[in-house]
């Protein structure tokens, strides 16, 4: 991993694999959605289930997200590796998209199921803050203006923001909340019959996949707009 | 084929759902490729002399 941490290395290592992970994130997506749409309503949700494999799906991908953003900024400010903080930079727009989504399909859930659009329970009241942290790091990269001290100060924003994720993970364990626990990754086995564990297990490997190439993608481009700012200051001189 | 549409009651909750989560996808991904597609033309505007 550090090999790649260079950012000609990266450009280069990436550019073959970028065609296959839009590919695989594409095919996943596409099975994902047919098997989702076709699956049978729930004996307690009816067709509102059909909302779970674009909520959860969202949900998952923006802690991901964020997990990787503050992954990538420990590793920017320990080691300072070049790459490290352009690949945070390009992971928040991301995880704001992402943790957006996760919020408004909640809310399209929630209405029918709980009778409530929004409610400030542990579960929903972390992911609002998950979105403002996202925001947050990136007015910070747009507030200062010396890019070596705006990746330091988003750096220790996003380690700090880091505590929100267990707090994000566990709130349906430590408060009451309308939302319903952990039903996949548990102990014991999954609670979701397989025709809806399938559609939903597609539709995550799909989210996970088009953020990574959208993340790659967005590095790339980084590491180009710092290349043409670097000759324009050159020429300039 | 309407049954199917209408989502057994919950189609004002369901469709938007999945207007919504494509319309973010969409947009994500057509940003994300043009501002791409922009920092290499003007990488490669600036290279070539």
């Amino acid at each position: 991993m550090f090999a790649l941490a260079n950012p000609k290395r990266f450009l280069d290592a990436s550019a073959p694999l970028l065609p296959w992970l839009a590919g695989a994130a594409a095919l996943a997506l596409g099975a994902g959605l047919v098997l989702g749409l076709r699956s049978p309503p729930d004996y307690q949700q009816g067709d509102t289930v059909k909302i779970m494999f674009l909520h959860v799906p969202a949900a998952w991908t923006a802690m991901m997200a964020y997990g990787l953003l503050a992954l990538c900024s420990f590793f920017s400010l320990v080691w300072r590796h070049p790459l490290a903080a352009v690949a945070a930079k390009a992971a928040a727009p991301l995880g704001a998209m992402f943790t957006l989504l996760g919020l408004v399909t909640g809310a399209l859930w929630g209405r029918p199921m709980w009778g409530a659009w929004w409610v400030w329970d542990g579960r929903l009241t972390s992911f609002l803050l998950l979105l403002f942290l996202n925001l947050g790091y990136i007015a910070l990269w747009n507030a200062i203006e010396d890019e070596t001290r705006a990746a330091r100060a988003a750096a220790i924003l996003a380690l700090l923001g880091a505590v929100n994720l267990p707090v994000i993970e566990f709130s349906v364990d430590w408060w009451t909340t309308l939302h319903q626990g952990e039903s996949i990754l548990r102990s014991g086995g999954p609670l979701i019959a397989p025709v809806f564990l399938w559609p939903l297990g597609l539709m995550a490997l799909g989210y996970t996949l088009l953020f990574l190439t959208l993340w790659t993608v967005r590095i790339r481009t980084e590491i180009l707009e710092r290349r043409v700012r670097a000759l324009l200051l050159a020429g300039a001189a | 084929m309407s049954a199917a549409l209408a989502m057994g009651g919950y189609a004002a909750y369901v469709w938007p759902a999945y207007g919504v989560s494509l319309l973010f996808l969409a947009a994500a991904v057509v940003l994300t490729w043009r501002a791409y597609a922009r920092a290499r033309a003007r990488l490669a505007a600036l290279e070539t002399p």
